[in-house]
């Protein structure tokens, strides 16, 4: 690990002028950064350490039924919280299936959007990798790809982002809050990440100092709360990343569905809302002819990065049964195996 | 550049100055407090031999850089036990054989005592296998472990003396 300066703010303002120096970077839990640092993939100059930064670790109910979470609330912190897991239960279920406990009482929701890909190449300084080393190339290309993207990918890149959370949040038009250098602003989370096309270094929209200040929940996506869940398909039970997931949502009336919210992950360098699947639904009975003509419309656009075209079938069926265990019905209690189609518990998929 | 924090490590206050900003927890327990029960294992926070409680919760001490901690309170596998009387979740693991080589031991125990501490598994196996997948066993101990964890819920639940008050008691008296 490379040296680096320390500091510890007092202040939004203060961190943001000590972070908007060149090489700096911000530290919350560092379950990412301190990870990529000890291998040398990423070397700051300068860590401004956010964590104690007053007013940045509530979870607010907002009159309007929306929420406000903190950008320093701990994921464990956010998924235990019961009105916001009763309004939001395929996010908190999607930071359940997330990591494991030790990480998830450290990793705060801000960092979880800055995650970095988990792509090997990313993390091994001697590899070609144009998303740590911009111009190198990209030995994932043409190596072991198996979990690489099949949307949205680029000759430059076809790494994939690796988060749960992410991927629940973009189904439900969650909204991310940002200070920097030049004030506040407000984004859709949908637009927070980027492609990599020809500049994979660039992963978020966030300039030099900006920094992730809280998440908003929309009101509209609690409306969403009895028919929601998340799956996760994964090489093992637990505390593996995904191979594909999707977050599905539902509104249903009178035996129709009336609204539709997909997002999958692992299948793009961000997470990917699908519309087209969403419009497909919208008017239909829930059904799984349906479900399947919706997850033919989120993937009509996948094609294989490399060894990954199993992938596209995957996701397929996850998006497929993802629709079927929220249209079932929110369970009453968090599943034992959190976002997995093998928990005992979860009766939807016994059919499939 | 020496920055001072303070820690309270298993009921005892430390100041401690910190010439590196790169000392982890992990390091500083074990290089500086000479608490070696806390193991490093992969050192990047995918095996939990490392795992300790941070105000009272369970964490992977190697990726988190002790300067950050300023002013926590750290239990370690070495704070555990009252003298000779062993925590619940230390005699359940001796009884169940929750171990082999035993490396991995003092992280599952500390894993264990914060999954007890969130008190959300009851007695199901499959949630307390799940909560416990932070912490990899290469012997493969993983029956007795489950059993072990299961057991330690038992006999905290008839004892009913939540850890963290007893430290507290500890740490006043």
């Amino acid at each position: 690990m490379n040296l680096f300066d320390y500091v510890r703010p007092a202040s939004v303002a203060e961190a943001v002028a000590a972070a908007t120096e060149p090489g700096a970077a911000y530290l919350a839990a560092g379950t990412n950064l301190l990870d990529l640092m000890k291998l040398g993939a990423a070397r700051p100059q300068r860590l401004v350490d956010i964590t104690r930064l007053p007013g940045l670790d509530t979870i607010e109910a907002l009159e309007d039924g929306g929420y406000r979470v903190g950008a320093m609330v701990r994921n464990a912190d956010l998924a235990r919280h019961p009105g916001f897991a009763a309004a939001f239960p395929a996010v908190a279920e999607a930071l359940l299936s997330g990591a494991s406990a030790q990480l998830r009482n450290m990793a705060t929701v801000g960092g979880n959007l800055m995650q970095q890909t988990r792509c090997a190449y990313f993390h091994d300084t001697a590899a070609a990798c144009n998303r740590r080393a911009p111009g190198t190339g990209c030995d994932a290309a043409g190596g072991e790809n198996r979990t690489h993207a099949v949307l949205g990918w680029s000759p430059s890149c076809i790494a994939t982002h690796p988060s749960d959370f992410c991927v629940a949040l973009a189904a439900l038009d969650a909204m991310v809050e940002i200070e920097g250098p030049f004030g506040r602003r407000k984004l859709a989370l949908e637009e927070f990440h980027l492609l990599p096309g020809t500049t994979p270094e660039r992963t978020t929209v966030l300039a030099p100092g900006e920094m992730v200040t809280a998440l908003l929940l929309p009101p509209a996506a609690a409306g969403f709360r009895a028919n929601a869940r998340y799956l996760k398909l994964r090489e093992r039970t637990s505390f593996a990343f995904a191979l594909v997931s999707a977050a599905a949502a539902l509104q249903l009336s009178g035996g129709r569905i009336t609204a539709a919210r997909i997002a999958m992950g692992g299948v793009a360098a961000k997470p990917w809302r699908a519309r087209a699947a969403e419009e497909v639904l919208e008017g239909e009975a829930p059904e799984r002819a349906a479900f399947e003509r919706a997850a033919e419309a989120a993937l009509s656009e996948a094609a294989p990065s490399g060894d990954n075209a199993f992938k596209i079938a995957l996701a397929k069926r996850v998006v497929t049964r993802a629709l079927s265990m929220a249209a079932a019905g929110t369970p009453a209690r968090m599943p034992a195996l959190p976002g997995s189609a093998f928990a005992t518990d979860n009766g939807s998929s016994a059919d499939e | 550049m020496t920055l001072s924090i303070s820690l309270t490590v298993n009921g005892v206050r430390q100041d401690l100055a910190i010439d590196d900003p790169r000392v982890t927890l992990l390091d500083l327990l074990r290089d500086r407090l000479t608490l070696t029960g806390t193991k490093k294992g992969c050192d990047r926070g995918q095996c939990g031999a490392c795992t300790v409680l941070v105000d009272g919760r369970r964490v992977n001490s190697c990726l988190s850089l002790a300067l950050s901690l300023d002013g926590a309170e750290v239990l370690t596998i070495e704070g555990l036990a009252k003298g000779d009387a062993l925590d619940p979740v230390q005699q359940a693991f001796i009884a169940h054989d929750g171990f082999q080589c035993g490396f991995c031991t003092p992280g599952q125990i500390m894993s264990a005592v914060g999954l007890l501490n969130e008190g959300e598994t009851g007695d199901d196996p499959e949630r307390i296998r799940e909560g416990m997948s932070g912490n990899l066993c290469r012997c493969g101990a993983y029956a007795g472990i489950a059993e072990a964890v299961s057991t330690a819920r038992r006999l905290r639940d008839e004892t009913a003396r939540p850890l963290r008050d007893e430290d507290e008691t500890r740490r006043i008296a």
